[in-house]
C-alpha cells in the first residue's frame, strides 16, 4: 500500500473481528473471535498515527512498544514486528486475547479520541498467532551461570519471571500445584476464550528452548516449604495468584447446587467437565443459573454456563435453560472487559442488574430453588469511587434458580505461607513486596502478580513478573545485592 | 508419571497399591490424603496416606471400588503409572498421649485408621480398637490393628466374622464402662457411620475426630467444592481438615453434598464399561 496521510487514515473504518455466530457458539467451546487475515490486520495497522508520543504505550501497564510493531507489521516484516513486541511482552499471543485494552492501550489511542481506536489488541493478537505459527526458536540465552532459581507458580507472573530469568543463563524450576501449568489461563480462563493450544504453545517453547524445568503436582507449603526451596535455591520468586474464592455470608450456601466460580471454571475448564463421561470430572449446570458478579470471571461462568446447558440439551432434547447474571450494581459499573460483556449478551446471558441475593432457599433434599433478592438503586459514591448501591426498602423477591455460582473475587492462598517465617503479608492476605524490584520481607525472595496486588489482570501480573526477572538478574550477579 | 510398584487385593473390591512418589514420601505424615488421577482423562480423586516409606520414596494407598474412577485404578497393575499424584495434603493428626483412647474404623475407613491407632499407640496411649464391615470379605488388616491396639473389637452387619453388630454398640458399652474413662475417640469410615459415631460419643462429651470425604477437586482450597458446614460457619475439607470435630459436623448437609453428583457418577460407570466391554469385544474379534 502507497504510504497514506493521516487524513486517508482517519477514513479506514476499524477493522470488525470475525466471530462465531452468537447462537451456533452457545453450543460449543471453540473459539469465539476468529482472527484478522493478513490483509485485515495490514489494513487495521494502516490506521495507527504513529505519534511520536505515543499515549497507547502509557495506556499498557508494560508499556509495549505499539507504535513500532505496528509500522513493522504493515510493512510486512513480521520477523521485526515480533521482535518489537517481545521487548515487553512475552506472550502477545494471550494479551491479544484477554487484556481490557478498551480501558488501557486503546483507551488512550489518540484515534479513539474522535473515532474508534486502533484495534491494538487484535492486532497484538495477529503478531503472537504468527509467531506461534512459525518460531523456530530465536530467544537467546546466555551461557549457564550455575545459579539456580525457584519460581513457584505457573500462571502469567511465574511464567514471564522464568523466561527472563532463564534468559539470562541460570537454571530454573517451576513448581505448580495443579497437574497441568498455566495458572488462570488453564483452569480459569475457558477455551473459547482463550484456546489451551495457544497456552500450551508457550509454555512448551519456554520449557524446550530455555530448559525450564516444570514440576507440576508439588503443592508449596505441604509437598516442600519456602524455607526448603530457600535452602536449595540462590533466589525463589512467588507468583502464587489469587485463587482462594470467597462466598457470600448469606444463608444457604452450602446447598446443593450453589458453588464457586473457581469451582465451576476448574470443572468445566481443566478438567474438561464439557466433554463429560469421555472426561470423568462431571459439572452441572441446571435449568436456570445465576451467576452472582460481573466481572471477567462472572462472564466466563455465565457463557461457561450457558454452553453446558446447550450441550445437555443437545442430548436429552429439552429447551436449554437460562443464564442469569446478577449483580448489585449498574451497568456502568460493570468491571469485565467490554467485549465479554457484548459476547455474552450475544449469547443470550440475561443480566440483572441492581440485584443483591439476601438468601439461597433449598428444597427438602437440600437442593438450591430459589434466592430471595433485593433490588438496589445507586447513592453518593464510595471509597472506590463508585456510586454506592443501596437496597431499596420492601423491594425483596425470590428469584427461581436451581443454581448459583458464586463469582465474587478471590484472594491469596495462605499455603505458600507455611513455613516461610518473615515472608509478610497484609491483612487481605496478599504478600507484602516492593512494586519496583518485587522483593518481599524475605531475604533472596521475591513475589508479584496477584499474590501481591490481588486479583488483578493477566499484563499486570506479567508485568510484575518481569519487573521481578530484573532484579534477580542483577542480585545474582552481584550487582544489586539485596 | 508415578509408577505402580505394588498391588495386593484385600477383598473383591478393596485394594492396595504401593506407589513411587518420593516427593509425597518426604513429607508425609499420618491423618494426610493425597489426590491421583489415573491418566489426562482422569478426575482428581482423593486417598488417605494408609503407609508411608520415606527410605524408598513410597506411599501406600488403599481404596474401595465403589465408582469408575476406583474401578479403573483396582484394574491398574503393578508396573503401570497414574498421571497424578499430589500430596501430603490435610493436616495430620495431632498425636499425643491422651491416656485411653478408642479407634473406630469402617469398611475401607480402616486403612486410615491404621496409622493413626499406631501413632497413639507409639504415643504411650492405651489403644481401643473397634474395626467393621458389612460381611467378613470386606475386613482386611485384622493382624496390622491387632498388633497396635491395646484390645480389638471386630463386628460385621451380618454377623460373619466377629460380633453381629454395628461399630457403635462395642464402643457404646466402652463409653460406659465408668473403670476407664476415655479421653478421645476417632472415626474414619462411611460418613452415615462417622455421624452415628458422633451421636454416640456426645452424651458423654468425648472429643470426637472424624475424616470427612467429601468431594474434592484440586485439594488446595481453590474451589471451594469441599466445604462442610460446621456450627461456626462453613471450612474447607481439603486443607482446614479433613479430620475435624465430629460434634461440630452439619451431616444432613455432608450427607446430601455427597449425593450431587450421583446420576453422573452413575452415567460414568456405565460409559467406562460399555466402552471397555467393547475393547474386550474388539480384541476377541481380532484374536480370532
Ligand atoms: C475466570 C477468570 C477470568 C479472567 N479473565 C481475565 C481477562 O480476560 N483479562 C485479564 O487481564 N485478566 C483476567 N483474569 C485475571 C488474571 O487471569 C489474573 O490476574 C492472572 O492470571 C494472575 O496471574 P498470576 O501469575 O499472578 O497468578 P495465577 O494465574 O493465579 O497463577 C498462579 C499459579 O500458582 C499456582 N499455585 C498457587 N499456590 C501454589 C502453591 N502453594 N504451590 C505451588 N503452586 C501454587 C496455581 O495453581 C496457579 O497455577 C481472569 C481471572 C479469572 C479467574
Ligand atoms: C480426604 C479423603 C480421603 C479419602 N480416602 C479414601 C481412602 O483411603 N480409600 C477410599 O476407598 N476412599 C477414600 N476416599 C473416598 C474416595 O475419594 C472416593 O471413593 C472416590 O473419589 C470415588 O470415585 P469414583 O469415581 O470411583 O466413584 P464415583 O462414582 O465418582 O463416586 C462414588 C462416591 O464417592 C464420592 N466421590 C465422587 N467423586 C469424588 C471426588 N472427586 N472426591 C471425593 N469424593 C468423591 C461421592 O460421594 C460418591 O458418592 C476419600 C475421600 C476424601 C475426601
Ligand atoms: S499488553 Fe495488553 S494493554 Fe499492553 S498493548 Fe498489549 S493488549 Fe494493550
Ligand atoms: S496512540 Fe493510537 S495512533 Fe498513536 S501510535 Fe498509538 S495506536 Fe497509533
Ligand atoms: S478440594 Fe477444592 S477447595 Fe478443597
Amino acid at each position: 500500500m502507497a504510504e497514506l496521510n493521516p487524513q486517508e487514515r482517519k477514513k479506514i473504518p476499524r477493522q470488525p473481528m470475525p466471530n462465531q455466530d452468537g447462537a451456533v457458539r452457545r453450543g460449543n467451546f471453540d473459539e469465539v473471535a476468529l482472527g484478522y487475515t493478513e490483509s485485515t490486520a495490514r489494513l487495521e495497522a494502516e490506521r495507527c498515527l504513529q505519534c511520536k508520543k505515543p499515549a497507547c504505550s502509557e495506556g499498557c501497564p508494560v508499556g509495549v512498544l505499539i507504535p513500532r510493531f505496528i509500522k513493522a507489521l504493515r510493512e510486512g516484516d513480521m520477523a521485526k514486528a515480533v521482535e518489537a513486541m517481545k521487548v515487553k511482552n512475552n506472550l502477545p499471543a494471550i494479551c491479544g486475547r484477554v487484556c481490557p485494552q478498551e480501558s488501557q492501550c486503546e483507551g488512550k489511542c489518540i484515534v479513539g479520541k474522535k473515532g474508534e481506536p486502533v484495534a491494538i489488541g487484535r492486532l497484538e493478537r495477529f503478531v503472537g498467532d504468527y509467531e506461534l505459527a512459525h518460531r523456530t526458536c530465536p530467544l537467546v540465552s546466555s551461557p549457564a551461570t550455575g545459579k539456580k532459581v525457584a519460581v513457584v507458580g505457573s500462571g502469567p507472573a511465574g511464567l514471564t519471571c522464568a523466561v527472563d530469568v532463564a534468559r539470562a543463563g541460570h537454571k530454573v524450576t517451576i513448581f505448580e500445584s495443579l497437574h497441568d501449568p498455566g495458572g488462570v489461563l488453564i483452569y480459569g480462563i475457558p477455551e473459547f476464550r482463550l484456546p489451551k493450544g495457544v497456552v500450551h504453545g508457550e509454555i512448551n517453547y519456554a520449557v524446550q528452548c530455555l530448559g525450564i524445568d516444570i514440576r507440576n503436582d508439588h503443592v508449596v507449603g505441604r509437598t516442600i516449604t519456602l524455607d526448603e526451596l530457600l535452602a536449595g535455591y540462590d533466589a525463589v520468586f512467588l507468583g502464587t495468584g489469587a485463587g482462594l474464592p470467597s462466598f457470600m455470608r448469606i444463608p444457604g450456601i452450602n446447598l446443593n447446587g450453589v458453588m464457586s466460580a473457581n469451582e465451576f471454571l476448574t470443572r468445566v475448564n481443566l478438567m474438561k467437565a464439557y466433554l463429560f463421561p469421555n472426561y470423568d470430572t462431571p459439572v452441572k449446570a441446571g435449568k436456570k443459573v445465576a451467576v452472582v458478579g460481573a466481572g471477567n470471571v462472572a462472564m466466563d461462568s455465565a457463557r461457561c454456563s450457558a454452553r453446558i446447558q446447550s450441550l445437555s440439551a443437545k442430548q436429552t432434547g429439552d429447551a436449554p435453560g437460562e443464564v442469569h447474571i446478577v449483580y448489585r450494581r449498574s451497568r456502568e459499573e460493570v468491571p469485565a472487559r467490554g467485549e465479554e460483556v457484548h459476547h455474552a449478551e450475544e449469547e443470550g446471558v440475561i443480566f440483572d442488574l441492581l440485584t443483591n441475593p439476601l438468601e439461597i432457599l433449598g428444597d427438602s433434599s437440600g437442593r438450591v430453588r430459589a434466592m430471595r433478592c433485593i433490588r438496589m438503586e445507586l447513592g453518593e459514591p464510595d471509597a472506590s469511587g463508585r456510586r454506592k448501591p443501596v437496597p431499596i426498602a420492601g423491594s425483596e423477591f425470590e428469584m427461581e434458580v436451581d443454581t448459583v455460582i458464586m463469582a465474587l473475587g478471590t484472594s491469596p492462598n495462605p499455603l505458600v505461607f507455611v513455613d516461610a517465617e518473615g515472608l509478610e503479608r497484609t491483612k487481605h492476605g496478599t504478600a507484602v513486596a516492593d512494586t519496583a524490584s518485587g522483593r518481599t520481607k524475605k531475604l533472596r525472595v521475591w513475589a508479584g502478580g496477584d499474590v501481591v496486588t490481588g486479583a488483578a489482570t493477566v499484563i499486570s501480573a506479567m508485568g510484575a513478573g518481569k519487573r521481578a526477572a530484573a532484579d534477580i538478574n542483577k542480585y545474582l550477579t552481584g550487582e544489586a545485592p539485596w | 508419571m508415578y509408577k505402580i510398584l505394588d498391588k495386593q487385593t484385600l477383598s473383591d473390591v478393596t485394594k492396595l497399591m504401593v506407589i513411587h512418589a518420593p516427593h509425597v514420601a518426604r513429607k508425609a505424615k499420618a491423618g494426610q490424603f493425597i489426590i491421583v488421577r489415573i491418566n489426562e482423562n482422569g478426575e482428581r480423586i482423593p486417598l488417605t496416606i494408609a503407609d508411608y516409606d520415606r527410605s524408598s520414596g513410597t506411599i501406600t494407598i488403599i481404596f474401595q471400588e465403589v465408582g469408575k474412577s476406583t474401578i479403573q485404578l483396582g484394574g491398574m497393575k503393578a508396573g503401570d503409572t497414574l498421571s497424578t499424584f499430589v500430596g501430603p495434603l490435610g493436616h495430620p493428626t495431632e498425636i499425643s498421649d491422651f491416656g485411653t483412647v478408642v479407634c473406630v474404623g469402617g469398611g475401607v475407613g480402616i486403612a486410615p485408621i491404621y496409622p493413626i491407632a499406631r501413632a497413639l499407640k507409639e504415643a504411650g496411649n492405651k489403644v481401643i480398637s473397634i474395626i467393621g464391615a458389612r460381611n467378613k470379605d470386606l475386613l482386611f488388616w485384622e493382624d496390622k490393628m491387632r498388633a497396635v491396639s491395646d484390645e480389638l473389637h471386630i463386628c460385621t452387619d451380618d454377623g460373619s466374622h466377629g460380633r453381629k453388630a454395628l461399630v457403635t454398640d462395642p464402643l457404646r458399652e466402652i463409653l460406659e464402662d465408668k473403670n476407664r474413662p476415655v479421653a478421645k475417640v476417632w472415626a474414619i469410615g462411611p460418613a452415615i457411620m462417622m455421624k452415628f459415631v458422633a451421636t454416640t460419643t456426645k452424651p458423654f462429651s468425648i472429643p470426637t475426630m472424624v475424616s470427612l470425604n467429601t468431594v474434592m477437586i484440586d485439594g488446595t482450597g481453590m474451589c471451594g467444592g469441599c466445604r462442610v458446614l460446621l456450627e461456626d460457619g462453613a471450612q474447607f475439607v481439603c486443607v482446614d481438615g479433613p479430620e475435624f470435630d465430629g460434634h461440630k459436623v452439619d451431616w444432613t448437609n455432608l450427607l446430601s453434598r455427597l449425593q450431587f453428583y450421583r446420576d453422573e457418577e452413575k452415567a460414568a460407570v456405565d460409559h467406562y464399561k460399555n466402552h471397555t466391554c467393547n475393547l474386550e469385544k474388539a480384541a476377541a474379534e481380532g484374536g480370532k
